[in-house]
């Protein structure tokens, strides 16, 4: 099979005033393959976070090598990167991100729109996917107006729009209740398991982990512990 | 190239809906923002409206003066040229401008005059036949005063130089003044009057009537037909010697032909007349065409344009500034935002582009407003002044636009600060 992600001595350090720069993360290798489910797991301040980050290419690493889907993430610029993140990561995060003043379809819409589809492609494949998540009836609802657990199934709707290879979920359930948290967490099984689609769940949650094939736990910078369930 | 061509294009539509969206959720501050610029473009708009109107106004009333008329009126010596003076200082026979000077000039430039105006006025009277009366004023005029003052005579002539020469009792006056006094016979040439000048009876014979024009500097409350008072011309000569009044005049009108330059003419006569000066300790002439008269207040009407339009622009910089305060007080408030849309894959030009759309549509929006109200106030104005305007198309089009220019201008850094943000920065900032 071949590799989604292909991390290889990564380490990202920070400059903290003039001299001094902290290390974040000391020389990570990761490999995840097509269609795998996996879950990194760590304490806050564990490095975790930054790994996500490096992975979504929303940061560079300061050094090794990350080929995403055999592309090399260091040598792109800006407008390159956030073609990669456009196209091929779709990101969910604990605190859902919608943009406040756009309804629900507007949000699912705009990675479409910034991939460049045009208007009526992008209205017909943002509604499909609401439909998809139980959202018909809230389409043209704004994030104010919904739930916890229908924001979040926005979120995800919107991941999904331009079928990216990879979900990058950070702490997805950290702030719904228990009964939204298991029904997200059954999005993304059946995400994984009918549409193949491999899945990176960041949490701190050990339940949740132990749902996914594989449980990578950090701390301090190095992977700690792999375990395959 | 052609990705960021597409991108202007998708993103500019998108990002006037944001940008509205934008301006809906916060309708007071938007409001607030777009103030100064309202006020810039409302006030251009209005004041050029009105300037338009004055301008038109002084026009119309100078060109029923005559294009080619020439004003030649005494001045204090030292006085800055503003058109209108007021002598000040006593004034006696030999300061005046003589017939012995008017007749020298009428030969030296016999070429390029028409006519010379002579008048005098010599104050308010009354004429009655039987029950019926008339208000006049006493003017006594030469032959030139016709040409000058456009007379147009209905029946009749005018006053002739064999009037003035034998000092005749000879009167023009108005188809108004006949229609008070003779309103069963108008056919009044040849008849008798008798004018009462402030107690002194003096008995003049019809030569002709003219046609009464309204003064142009028509105040809008007009005297009953009954009431109105009409010039009645009279041979100067003869309007002297009833008044014993000294021979000369404080001012002459000057016709010139139509063919010559009247400022290069205004200045030549200006310098004939002032060759009589030059010994006056106190006065001297002044030679005015209504054309420079015209330059003069068109001159004045350019000076406080750019008054206008300096003040303007003070309040569209200020305006300008008020938009990029807002806007980067928008772009704090929204760095999460910016950061998801990074995260989605948004490219920095499209944020630039969201950004530079929002704060063009809240200054144009402010320049719309303030077309509109400037507009408005323009109308009302210039209809105060009797010359209803409504702005040109061409100032309304290049405001707007200025308005417009503004907003790039002036959202331009905040959009590239928001362009700039780093996506993990942003999606971290709370």
């Amino acid at each position: 099979m071949d590799c989604k992600i292909d991390m290889q001595k990564i380490t990202k350090s920070f400059s903290m005033g003039k001299r001094k720069r902290i290390e974040v993360l000391h020389g990570i290798n990761l490999s995840v393959k097509s269609g795998e489910f996996i879950s990194i797991v760590g304490q806050s301040g564990s490095g975790k976070t930054t790994l996500m980050n490096i992975i979504g290419g929303l940061d560079c690493p300061t050094s090794g090598r990350y080929l995403l889907e055999g592309v090399d993430i260091g040598n792109l610029n800006g407008n390159q990167l956030s073609d990669i993140r456009n196209r091929k990561i779709g990101f969910v995060f604990q605190t859902f991100n919608l943009i406040p003043r756009s309804s629900a379809l507007r949000n699912v819409e705009l990675p479409m729109l910034y991939a460049g589809l045009g208007d009526a492609e992008r209205k017909e494949r943002a509604r499909e996917l609401l439909f998809m998540f139980g959202l018909g009836n809230r389409v043209n609802h704004l994030p104010n107006e919904l739930s916890g657990g229908q924001k979040q199934r926005v979120a995800i709707a919107r991941s999904i729009a331009n079928d990216p290879a990879i979900i990058l979920a950070d702490e997805p359930t950290g702030a719904l209740d228990t009964k939204t948290g298991r029904m997200v967490m059954d999005i993304f099984h059946k995400l994984h398991e009918k549409q193949n689609k491999t899945i990176v769940l960041i949490t701190h949650n050990e339940r949740l982990a132990d749902e996914t094939e594989r449980i990578l736990t950090i701390e301090d910078g190095y992977f700690i512990d792999e375990k395959i369930t | 190239m052609i990705r960021i061509g597409s991108d202007i294009i998708i993103h500019l539509k998108e990002s006037i809906i944001i940008a509205f969206e934008g301006i809906a959720s916060n309708k007071m501050r938007a409001l607030l923002t777009m103030l100064g610029i309202i006020i810039g473009i409302g006030s251009v708009i209005a004041i050029v409206t009105v300037g338009r109107a004055l301008s038109d106004s002084v026009s119309s009333s100078m060109s029923k003066l005559g294009a080619t008329n020439i004003l030649v009126a005494l001045q204090n010596k030292n006085t800055v040229d503003t058109g209108v003076n007021f002598l000040s200082g006593s004034l006696v026979k030999s300061d005046l401008i003589s017939d012995e000077m008017v007749a020298e000039y009428t030969i030296r430039f016999q070429d390029s005059i028409e006519a010379v105006s002579l008048s005098n006025i010599s104050g308010a009277g009354q004429v009655r036949e039987g029950r019926n009366y008339a208000n006049i004023t006493f003017m006594g005029t030469n032959v030139g005063y016709e040409i000058a003052n456009n007379i147009r005579i209905l029946s009749g002539r005018f006053v002739r130089d064999n009037d003035l020469k034998t000092r005749q009792y000879v009167a023009v006056v108005s188809d108004k003044l006949v229609n008070n006094l003779f309103p069963d016979s108008p056919d009044c040439l040849g008849k008798e009057i008798k004018v009462d000048l402030s107690g002194d009876v003096q008995t003049f014979t019809i030569i002709g009537v003219y046609k009464y024009e309204p003064p142009m500097t028509a105040t809008g409350v007009s005297a009953s037909e009954r009431e109105l008072r009409t010039y009645m011309y009279v041979p100067i000569t003869t309007l002297n010697f009833i008044t014993s009044a000294d021979e000369g005049y404080l001012a002459i009108t000057v016709n010139t032909k139509s063919n010559i330059d009247i400022a290069a003419f205004s200045k030549r006569t200006q310098d004939f007349f002032n060759s009589y000066y030059e010994k006056n300790p106190k006065f001297e002439v002044s030679a005015i065409s209504m054309d420079s008269m015209l330059t003069i207040v068109n001159d004045v009407m350019g000076t406080l344009s750019i008054a206008v339009a300096i003040i303007a622009g003070i309040s569209l910089i200020v305006g300008g500034i008020g938009i990029m305060n807002i806007m980067l007080v928008s772009v704090t408030e929204r760095t999460r935002e910016i950061g998801m849309r990074k995260a989605l894959g948004a490219r920095n030009l499209s944020v630039q582009i969201q950004f530079i759309v929002e704060a063009v549509i809240v200054s144009s929006t402010g320049g719309l407003v303030g077309v509109l109200l400037g507009a408005a106030l323009g109308y009302v104005g210039s209809t105060l002044l009797g010359y209803p305007k409504f702005p040109e198309l061409g100032i309304v089009f290049i405001s707007f636009l200025f308005s417009m220019v503004i907003g790039v201008f002036f959202g331009f850094y905040p959009a590239n600060k928001a362009a700039t943000l780093e996506p993990v920065e942003a999606l971290r900032y709370e």
